[in-house]
Protein backbone atom coordinates (compact mmCIF):
# COMPACT_ATOMS: atom_id res chain seq x y z
CA UNK A 1 0.00 0.00 0.00
CA UNK A 2 2.68 2.51 1.01
CA UNK A 3 4.47 1.28 -2.22
CA UNK A 4 1.15 2.39 -4.66
CA UNK A 5 0.82 5.50 -2.71
CA UNK A 6 4.75 6.41 -2.92
CA UNK A 7 4.78 5.36 -7.13
CA UNK A 8 1.37 7.22 -8.09
CA UNK A 9 2.54 10.21 -5.81
CA UNK A 10 5.48 10.67 -6.81
CA UNK A 11 3.95 10.08 -10.35
CA UNK A 12 1.56 12.86 -9.98
CA UNK A 13 3.62 15.78 -8.31
CA UNK A 14 5.94 15.43 -11.40
CA UNK A 15 3.04 15.00 -13.48
CA UNK A 16 2.03 18.61 -11.97
CA UNK A 17 4.96 19.80 -11.96
CA UNK A 18 5.44 19.87 -15.58
CA UNK A 19 1.75 19.84 -16.84
CA UNK A 20 0.72 22.80 -14.89
CA UNK A 21 2.86 25.33 -16.66
CA UNK A 22 2.64 23.68 -20.08
CA UNK A 23 -1.43 23.51 -19.83
CA UNK A 24 -1.20 27.27 -18.42
CA UNK A 25 1.02 28.09 -21.78
CA UNK A 26 -1.10 26.64 -23.98
CA UNK A 27 -4.37 27.86 -22.70
CA UNK A 28 -3.40 31.49 -22.47
CA UNK A 29 -0.97 32.11 -25.37
CA UNK A 30 -0.91 32.06 -29.56
CA UNK A 31 1.29 30.10 -30.90
CA UNK A 32 2.12 28.67 -34.58
CA UNK A 33 1.54 24.96 -33.90
CA UNK A 34 -0.61 25.29 -30.86
CA UNK A 35 -3.67 23.14 -32.25
CA UNK A 36 -1.19 20.44 -32.65
CA UNK A 37 0.21 20.55 -29.17
CA UNK A 38 -3.87 21.06 -28.06
CA UNK A 39 -4.83 17.67 -30.23
CA UNK A 40 -1.65 15.78 -28.57
CA UNK A 41 -2.19 16.47 -25.44
CA UNK A 42 -6.38 15.69 -25.73
CA UNK A 43 -5.16 12.63 -27.86
CA UNK A 44 -2.68 12.07 -24.59
CA UNK A 45 -5.70 11.93 -22.09
CA UNK A 46 -6.93 8.64 -23.49
CA UNK A 47 -4.10 6.64 -23.75
CA UNK A 48 -4.52 3.01 -22.84
CA UNK A 49 -2.33 2.75 -19.84
CA UNK A 50 -1.28 -0.90 -21.00
CA UNK A 51 0.11 1.07 -24.30
CA UNK A 52 2.03 3.20 -22.09
CA UNK A 53 3.73 0.18 -20.27
CA UNK A 54 4.74 -1.21 -23.55
CA UNK A 55 6.55 1.45 -24.95
CA UNK A 56 7.99 2.34 -21.41
CA UNK A 57 8.68 -1.83 -21.91
CA UNK A 58 10.76 -1.77 -24.38
CA UNK A 59 12.80 1.67 -23.58
CA UNK A 60 14.13 0.14 -20.49
CA UNK A 61 14.45 -3.46 -21.64
CA UNK A 62 18.03 -4.80 -22.52
CA UNK A 63 17.87 -4.09 -25.60
CA UNK A 64 16.03 -0.40 -25.98
CA UNK A 65 17.75 2.90 -25.52
CA UNK A 66 17.72 3.38 -21.91
CA UNK A 67 18.50 0.02 -21.34
CA UNK A 68 21.52 0.66 -19.29
CA UNK A 69 19.54 2.15 -16.49
CA UNK A 70 18.26 -0.75 -15.44
CA UNK A 71 15.09 -0.02 -14.41
CA UNK A 72 13.03 -2.25 -16.00
CA UNK A 73 11.25 -4.34 -13.10
CA UNK A 74 11.76 -1.12 -10.22
CA UNK A 75 9.86 1.29 -9.33
CA UNK A 76 11.19 3.78 -11.41
CA UNK A 77 10.07 2.48 -14.28
CA UNK A 78 6.65 2.17 -12.67
CA UNK A 79 6.69 6.22 -11.67
CA UNK A 80 7.83 6.60 -15.88
CA UNK A 81 5.19 4.80 -17.02
CA UNK A 82 2.36 6.43 -14.50
CA UNK A 83 3.98 10.22 -15.39
CA UNK A 84 3.33 9.19 -18.74
CA UNK A 85 -0.17 8.49 -18.21
CA UNK A 86 -0.86 11.38 -16.11
CA UNK A 87 1.00 14.14 -17.67
CA UNK A 88 -1.67 14.71 -20.81
CA UNK A 89 -4.51 14.60 -18.21
CA UNK A 90 -3.14 17.64 -15.84
CA UNK A 91 -1.36 19.51 -18.67
CA UNK A 92 -4.89 19.24 -21.15
CA UNK A 93 -7.39 19.12 -17.95
CA UNK A 94 -4.76 22.58 -16.71
CA UNK A 95 -5.27 24.20 -20.50
CA UNK A 96 -9.36 24.25 -20.60
CA UNK A 97 -9.55 25.31 -16.28
CA UNK A 98 -7.37 28.06 -17.25
CA UNK A 99 -9.46 29.04 -20.75
CA UNK A 100 -12.47 29.37 -18.82
CA UNK A 101 -11.08 32.40 -17.30
CA UNK A 102 -13.04 35.07 -18.69
CA UNK A 103 -10.24 36.43 -20.68
CA UNK A 104 -11.08 40.23 -20.27
CA UNK A 105 -10.16 39.75 -16.60
CA UNK A 106 -6.13 38.87 -18.22
CA UNK A 107 -6.91 42.38 -19.96
CA UNK A 108 -8.15 43.84 -16.46
CA UNK A 109 -5.18 42.40 -14.88
CA UNK A 110 -2.43 43.83 -16.96
CA UNK A 111 -3.99 47.29 -16.73
CA UNK A 112 -3.69 46.91 -13.38
CA UNK A 113 0.46 46.37 -13.96
CA UNK A 114 0.71 43.22 -13.71
CA UNK A 115 3.76 41.21 -15.65
CA UNK A 116 3.28 38.48 -18.08
CA UNK A 117 4.39 36.22 -14.86
CA UNK A 118 2.25 37.98 -12.67
CA UNK A 119 -0.40 37.85 -15.33
CA UNK A 120 -0.48 34.46 -15.62
CA UNK A 121 0.20 32.89 -11.91
CA UNK A 122 -3.05 35.16 -10.94
CA UNK A 123 -4.94 33.83 -13.97
CA UNK A 124 -4.02 30.19 -12.15
CA UNK A 125 -5.23 31.02 -8.98
CA UNK A 126 -8.21 32.38 -10.60
CA UNK A 127 -8.14 28.44 -12.22
CA UNK A 128 -7.70 27.01 -9.31
CA UNK A 129 -11.10 25.13 -8.90
CA UNK A 130 -10.37 23.31 -12.15
CA UNK A 131 -7.02 22.77 -11.52
CA UNK A 132 -7.87 20.71 -8.38
CA UNK A 133 -10.18 18.75 -10.52
CA UNK A 134 -6.78 18.10 -13.22
CA UNK A 135 -4.68 16.92 -10.18
CA UNK A 136 -7.76 14.17 -9.13
CA UNK A 137 -8.42 13.38 -12.27
CA UNK A 138 -4.67 12.51 -13.12
CA UNK A 139 -4.51 11.06 -9.72
CA UNK A 140 -7.38 8.59 -9.93
CA UNK A 141 -6.43 7.38 -13.49
CA UNK A 142 -3.21 6.39 -12.31
CA UNK A 143 -3.66 4.90 -9.20
CA UNK A 144 -5.89 2.50 -10.16
CA UNK A 145 -4.40 1.27 -13.55
CA UNK A 146 -2.88 -2.34 -13.71
CA UNK A 147 -1.48 -2.33 -17.28
CA UNK A 148 1.37 -0.42 -17.16
CA UNK A 149 2.79 -1.19 -14.21
CA UNK A 150 1.70 -4.69 -14.47
CA UNK A 151 4.17 -4.29 -17.36
CA UNK A 152 7.18 -2.82 -16.45
CA UNK A 153 7.01 -3.48 -12.65
CA UNK A 154 6.48 -7.13 -13.14
CA UNK A 155 4.57 -7.39 -9.83
CA UNK A 156 7.56 -8.79 -7.70
CA UNK A 157 6.28 -9.50 -4.03
CA UNK A 158 8.07 -6.73 -1.82
CA UNK A 159 9.52 -4.83 -4.86
CA UNK A 160 7.43 -3.42 -8.01
CA UNK A 161 3.74 -4.99 -6.46
CA UNK A 162 0.95 -2.58 -6.00
CA UNK A 163 -2.55 -3.10 -4.49
CA UNK A 164 -3.96 -2.95 -8.13
CA UNK A 165 -1.40 -5.56 -9.73
CA UNK A 166 -2.01 -7.91 -5.90
CA UNK A 167 -6.41 -7.36 -6.97
CA UNK A 168 -4.81 -8.85 -10.11
CA UNK A 169 -2.89 -11.79 -8.57
CA UNK A 170 -5.01 -12.77 -5.88
CA UNK A 171 -8.65 -12.87 -8.16
CA UNK A 172 -6.32 -15.46 -10.17
CA UNK A 173 -5.25 -17.49 -7.23
CA UNK A 174 -9.02 -17.73 -6.23
CA UNK A 175 -8.52 -15.55 -3.24
CA UNK A 176 -11.29 -13.47 -3.59
CA UNK A 177 -11.91 -12.42 0.10
CA UNK A 178 -8.08 -11.06 -0.66
CA UNK A 179 -8.96 -9.41 -3.61
CA UNK A 180 -12.24 -7.78 -2.26
CA UNK A 181 -10.42 -6.36 0.38
CA UNK A 182 -7.46 -4.91 -1.25
CA UNK A 183 -10.29 -3.25 -3.87
CA UNK A 184 -11.40 -1.81 -0.55
CA UNK A 185 -8.20 -0.82 0.50
CA UNK A 186 -7.99 0.86 -2.96
CA UNK A 187 -10.71 2.88 -2.98
CA UNK A 188 -10.15 4.28 0.71
CA UNK A 189 -7.17 5.43 -0.74
CA UNK A 190 -8.73 7.16 -3.76
CA UNK A 191 -11.12 8.89 -1.59
CA UNK A 192 -8.45 9.91 1.15
CA UNK A 193 -6.60 11.62 -1.70
CA UNK A 194 -9.35 13.44 -2.99
CA UNK A 195 -10.91 14.60 0.10
CA UNK A 196 -7.08 15.94 1.16
CA UNK A 197 -7.05 17.70 -2.41
CA UNK A 198 -10.22 19.20 -2.05
CA UNK A 199 -9.30 20.57 1.67
CA UNK A 200 -6.42 22.17 0.67
CA UNK A 201 -8.63 24.07 -2.47
CA UNK A 202 -11.35 25.32 0.16
CA UNK A 203 -8.25 26.49 1.82
CA UNK A 204 -6.79 28.00 -1.14
CA UNK A 205 -10.09 30.20 -1.82
CA UNK B 1 11.51 79.86 -26.19
CA UNK B 2 8.70 78.72 -24.35
CA UNK B 3 8.47 75.56 -22.63
CA UNK B 4 4.91 74.21 -22.81
CA UNK B 5 5.11 70.70 -21.16
CA UNK B 6 4.21 67.84 -24.43
CA UNK B 7 0.42 67.03 -23.70
CA UNK B 8 -0.12 63.23 -22.01
CA UNK B 9 -1.23 61.96 -24.99
CA UNK B 10 -0.90 63.34 -28.90
CA UNK B 11 -2.79 61.04 -31.55
CA UNK B 12 -2.40 61.21 -35.10
CA UNK B 13 -3.51 59.66 -38.06
CA UNK B 14 -5.25 57.60 -36.17
CA UNK B 15 -7.27 54.98 -38.03
CA UNK B 16 -8.30 51.54 -36.06
CA UNK B 17 -9.62 48.63 -37.85
CA UNK B 18 -11.33 45.32 -36.73
CA UNK B 19 -11.05 43.16 -39.82
CA UNK B 20 -11.86 45.53 -42.69
CA UNK B 21 -14.32 47.56 -40.70
CA UNK B 22 -12.54 50.98 -39.25
CA UNK B 23 -13.82 51.31 -35.65
CA UNK B 24 -11.66 54.41 -34.84
CA UNK B 25 -10.76 57.54 -37.17
CA UNK B 26 -9.19 60.47 -35.37
CA UNK B 27 -6.83 62.80 -37.28
CA UNK B 28 -5.65 64.78 -34.51
CA UNK B 29 -5.95 65.11 -30.59
CA UNK B 30 -4.53 66.00 -27.55
CA UNK B 31 -4.78 65.03 -24.01
CA UNK B 32 -2.94 68.02 -22.07
CA UNK B 33 -1.26 66.58 -18.53
CA UNK B 34 -3.19 67.16 -15.68
CA UNK B 35 -6.61 67.42 -17.49
CA UNK B 36 -9.42 65.41 -18.22
CA UNK B 37 -11.10 65.22 -21.57
CA UNK B 38 -14.59 63.70 -21.65
CA UNK B 39 -15.61 61.10 -24.35
CA UNK B 40 -19.21 61.21 -25.42
CA UNK B 41 -21.22 59.48 -28.06
CA UNK B 42 -23.74 56.83 -29.17
CA UNK B 43 -22.86 53.54 -27.99
CA UNK B 44 -20.54 52.24 -30.59
CA UNK B 45 -18.93 54.96 -31.23
CA UNK B 46 -15.32 53.75 -30.76
CA UNK B 47 -14.87 55.13 -26.58
CA UNK B 48 -14.16 52.18 -25.19
CA UNK B 49 -11.44 51.01 -27.96
CA UNK B 50 -9.80 54.69 -27.63
CA UNK B 51 -9.39 53.70 -23.94
CA UNK B 52 -7.67 49.88 -24.85
CA UNK B 53 -5.21 51.78 -27.48
CA UNK B 54 -4.60 54.74 -24.55
CA UNK B 55 -3.68 52.02 -21.85
CA UNK B 56 -1.60 49.99 -25.16
CA UNK B 57 -3.93 47.24 -24.76
CA UNK B 58 -3.89 47.19 -28.59
CA UNK B 59 -2.03 48.66 -31.40
CA UNK B 60 -3.41 50.89 -33.88
CA UNK B 61 -3.55 49.89 -37.11
CA UNK B 62 -2.88 53.37 -38.72
CA UNK B 63 -1.14 56.08 -36.88
CA UNK B 64 0.77 57.34 -33.71
CA UNK B 65 0.57 58.23 -30.23
CA UNK B 66 2.80 60.19 -28.53
CA UNK B 67 3.41 59.79 -24.40
CA UNK B 68 4.53 62.83 -22.88
CA UNK B 69 5.85 64.18 -26.39
CA UNK B 70 7.76 60.19 -27.07
CA UNK B 71 5.95 57.44 -29.36
CA UNK B 72 4.32 54.72 -27.02
CA UNK B 73 6.09 51.51 -28.12
CA UNK B 74 4.69 48.18 -28.71
CA UNK B 75 4.97 46.19 -26.39
CA UNK B 76 4.49 48.94 -23.95
CA UNK B 77 6.99 48.69 -21.41
CA UNK B 78 6.11 48.11 -17.45
CA UNK B 79 7.06 51.69 -16.25
CA UNK B 80 4.97 53.15 -18.85
CA UNK B 81 2.08 51.24 -18.51
CA UNK B 82 2.02 51.10 -14.88
CA UNK B 83 1.14 54.78 -14.78
CA UNK B 84 -1.66 53.78 -16.55
CA UNK B 85 -4.57 52.38 -15.40
CA UNK B 86 -8.24 51.51 -16.83
CA UNK B 87 -11.24 50.85 -15.30
CA UNK B 88 -12.91 48.77 -17.71
CA UNK B 89 -17.01 49.38 -18.27
CA UNK B 90 -17.22 45.44 -17.24
CA UNK B 91 -14.76 45.80 -14.09
CA UNK B 92 -14.24 41.65 -13.40
CA UNK B 93 -13.51 40.91 -9.73
CA UNK B 94 -10.51 38.69 -8.58
CA UNK B 95 -12.23 35.44 -6.41
CA UNK B 96 -10.51 37.09 -3.01
CA UNK B 97 -11.85 39.96 -1.12
CA UNK B 98 -12.83 43.33 -1.65
CA UNK B 99 -9.90 44.41 0.21
CA UNK B 100 -7.70 42.45 -1.87
CA UNK B 101 -8.82 43.71 -5.00
CA UNK B 102 -8.12 46.82 -3.83
CA UNK B 103 -4.50 45.92 -3.11
CA UNK B 104 -4.23 44.29 -6.36
CA UNK B 105 -2.53 46.84 -8.03
CA UNK B 106 0.26 47.18 -4.78
CA UNK B 107 0.84 43.76 -4.70
CA UNK B 108 2.02 43.40 -8.66
CA UNK B 109 4.44 46.33 -7.75
CA UNK B 110 5.83 44.39 -4.39
CA UNK B 111 4.12 46.44 -2.37
CA UNK B 112 2.74 44.83 0.88
CA UNK B 113 0.34 47.71 2.68
CA UNK B 114 -2.55 46.05 3.55
CA UNK B 115 -3.53 49.69 5.48
CA UNK B 116 -4.00 51.25 1.75
CA UNK B 117 -7.54 49.84 0.75
CA UNK B 118 -9.82 50.78 3.67
CA UNK B 119 -9.35 54.82 3.12
CA UNK B 120 -10.01 54.42 -0.04
CA UNK B 121 -13.06 51.88 0.41
CA UNK B 122 -14.29 54.27 3.38
CA UNK B 123 -14.56 57.34 0.65
CA UNK B 124 -16.47 55.04 -1.44
CA UNK B 125 -18.91 53.99 1.33
CA UNK B 126 -17.52 50.20 0.65
CA UNK B 127 -15.78 49.58 4.50
CA UNK B 128 -18.08 47.68 5.80
CA UNK B 129 -17.50 45.10 2.45
CA UNK B 130 -13.53 45.13 2.82
CA UNK B 131 -13.03 41.47 4.08
CA UNK B 132 -16.44 40.25 1.39
CA UNK B 133 -15.75 38.03 -1.57
CA UNK B 134 -15.66 40.80 -4.01
CA UNK B 135 -17.62 38.62 -6.51
CA UNK B 136 -20.63 38.17 -4.39
CA UNK B 137 -20.91 42.17 -5.01
CA UNK B 138 -23.82 43.47 -6.65
CA UNK B 139 -23.06 45.42 -10.45
CA UNK B 140 -22.98 49.04 -8.52
CA UNK B 141 -20.67 47.92 -5.70
CA UNK B 142 -18.14 46.15 -8.46
CA UNK B 143 -18.15 49.53 -10.11
CA UNK B 144 -17.15 51.30 -7.41
CA UNK B 145 -14.10 48.70 -5.67
CA UNK B 146 -13.15 48.74 -9.57
CA UNK B 147 -12.44 52.67 -8.96
CA UNK B 148 -10.88 51.62 -5.88
CA UNK B 149 -8.78 49.45 -6.96
CA UNK B 150 -7.60 51.74 -10.13
CA UNK B 151 -6.85 54.85 -7.61
CA UNK B 152 -4.93 52.51 -5.15
CA UNK B 153 -2.03 52.80 -7.54
CA UNK B 154 -2.40 56.36 -7.65
CA UNK B 155 -1.61 56.39 -11.28
CA UNK B 156 -0.52 59.56 -13.26
CA UNK B 157 -2.89 58.95 -16.21
CA UNK B 158 -6.85 57.07 -15.28
CA UNK B 159 -9.28 55.86 -18.31
CA UNK B 160 -12.47 55.65 -16.73
CA UNK B 161 -15.47 53.57 -18.68
CA UNK B 162 -18.30 54.50 -17.84
CA UNK B 163 -17.42 54.91 -14.06
CA UNK B 164 -20.95 55.89 -12.72
CA UNK B 165 -22.76 53.61 -15.41
CA UNK B 166 -24.67 51.46 -12.40
CA UNK B 167 -24.56 53.45 -9.64
CA UNK B 168 -27.47 55.41 -7.74
CA UNK B 169 -27.31 59.28 -7.18
CA UNK B 170 -25.72 59.43 -3.72
CA UNK B 171 -22.87 56.92 -5.12
CA UNK B 172 -22.56 59.00 -8.49
CA UNK B 173 -21.65 62.10 -6.00
CA UNK B 174 -19.03 59.93 -4.45
CA UNK B 175 -17.32 58.59 -7.18
CA UNK B 176 -17.45 62.14 -8.84
CA UNK B 177 -15.67 63.47 -5.64
CA UNK B 178 -13.38 60.46 -5.84
CA UNK B 179 -12.74 61.62 -9.31
CA UNK B 180 -12.65 65.19 -8.85
CA UNK B 181 -9.70 64.05 -5.76
CA UNK B 182 -7.90 62.07 -8.58
CA UNK B 183 -8.33 65.49 -10.73
CA UNK B 184 -6.90 67.60 -7.71
CA UNK B 185 -3.90 65.75 -7.26
CA UNK B 186 -3.03 66.16 -10.84
CA UNK B 187 -4.03 63.21 -12.55
CA UNK B 188 -4.69 63.13 -15.96
CA UNK B 189 -8.16 61.24 -16.83
CA UNK B 190 -10.37 60.28 -19.98
CA UNK B 191 -13.40 59.96 -19.37
CA UNK B 192 -15.57 58.00 -21.61
CA UNK B 193 -19.38 58.14 -20.86
CA UNK B 194 -22.74 58.54 -22.56
CA UNK B 195 -23.92 60.43 -19.72
CA UNK B 196 -23.40 64.16 -21.06
CA UNK B 197 -24.35 66.00 -17.63
CA UNK B 198 -21.23 63.55 -16.10
CA UNK B 199 -18.94 65.18 -18.57
CA UNK B 200 -20.32 68.68 -18.11
CA UNK B 201 -19.75 68.12 -14.46
CA UNK B 202 -16.09 66.49 -14.62
CA UNK B 203 -14.34 67.39 -18.04
CA UNK B 204 -12.21 70.05 -19.19
CA UNK B 205 -12.37 69.68 -22.62
CA UNK B 206 -14.96 67.22 -24.17
CA UNK B 207 -14.86 65.20 -28.06
CA UNK B 208 -17.97 63.96 -29.46
CA UNK B 209 -17.27 60.32 -31.27
CA UNK B 210 -20.17 59.17 -33.32
CA UNK B 211 -19.37 56.01 -35.16
CA UNK B 212 -15.38 56.22 -34.62
CA UNK B 213 -14.99 59.57 -36.24
CA UNK B 214 -14.32 62.99 -34.27
CA UNK B 215 -17.63 65.15 -34.83
CA UNK B 216 -16.11 67.68 -32.76
CA UNK B 217 -14.11 68.97 -29.57
CA UNK B 218 -13.51 71.77 -27.55
CA UNK B 219 -13.79 72.96 -24.23
CA UNK B 220 -16.73 71.51 -22.52
CA UNK B 221 -18.50 74.65 -21.76
CA UNK B 222 -18.03 75.89 -25.19
CA UNK B 223 -19.01 72.21 -27.11
CA UNK B 224 -22.35 72.25 -24.69
CA UNK B 225 -23.47 75.70 -24.85
CA UNK B 226 -22.83 76.86 -28.64
CA UNK B 227 -21.44 73.73 -30.68
CA UNK B 228 -20.73 74.28 -34.08
CA UNK B 229 -21.60 70.87 -35.66
CA UNK B 230 -25.30 70.60 -36.30
CA UNK B 231 -24.64 66.60 -35.27
CA UNK B 232 -23.31 67.72 -31.73
CA UNK B 233 -26.61 70.38 -31.26
CA UNK B 234 -28.59 67.23 -32.07
CA UNK B 235 -26.59 64.51 -30.37
CA UNK B 236 -26.95 67.25 -27.09
CA UNK B 237 -30.63 67.24 -27.95
CA UNK B 238 -31.15 63.82 -27.17
CA UNK B 239 -32.12 63.71 -31.13
CA UNK B 240 -31.16 60.46 -33.31
CA UNK B 241 -28.12 60.98 -35.28
CA UNK B 242 -26.87 57.77 -36.17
Amino acid sequence: MSLTLQVSGLALLIATVLGVPLGAVVGLTRFPGRGLVTLVLYTGMGLPPVVVGLVVYLMLSRSGPFGSMDWLFTPAAMVVAQTIIAFPLVAALTMSAVEGVDPDLRLQVRALGATRWQTGWTILREARIGLTAAIVAAFGGIISEVGAVMLVGGNIEGQTRVLTTAIVLSTRQGDFALAMALGLVLLLLALGANAALLQLQGRAK
Amino acid sequence: MSTTPPPAFELAGIRHRYGARTVLSIPHLAIPRGETLGIIGPSGAGKSTLLRLLQGLERPTEGTIDVDGAPMPHPVPLPLSRRITTVFQRPLMLDRSVRDNVLFGLRVRGIKDRAAADPLLERLGLVHLANARARHLSGGEIQRVALARAMAIEPDVLLLDEPAANLDPANVARVEAFIRDAQSRGTTIVLVTHNTHEARRLAHSTVLLIEGGVVETGPTAALFESPAEERTRAFLAGELVY
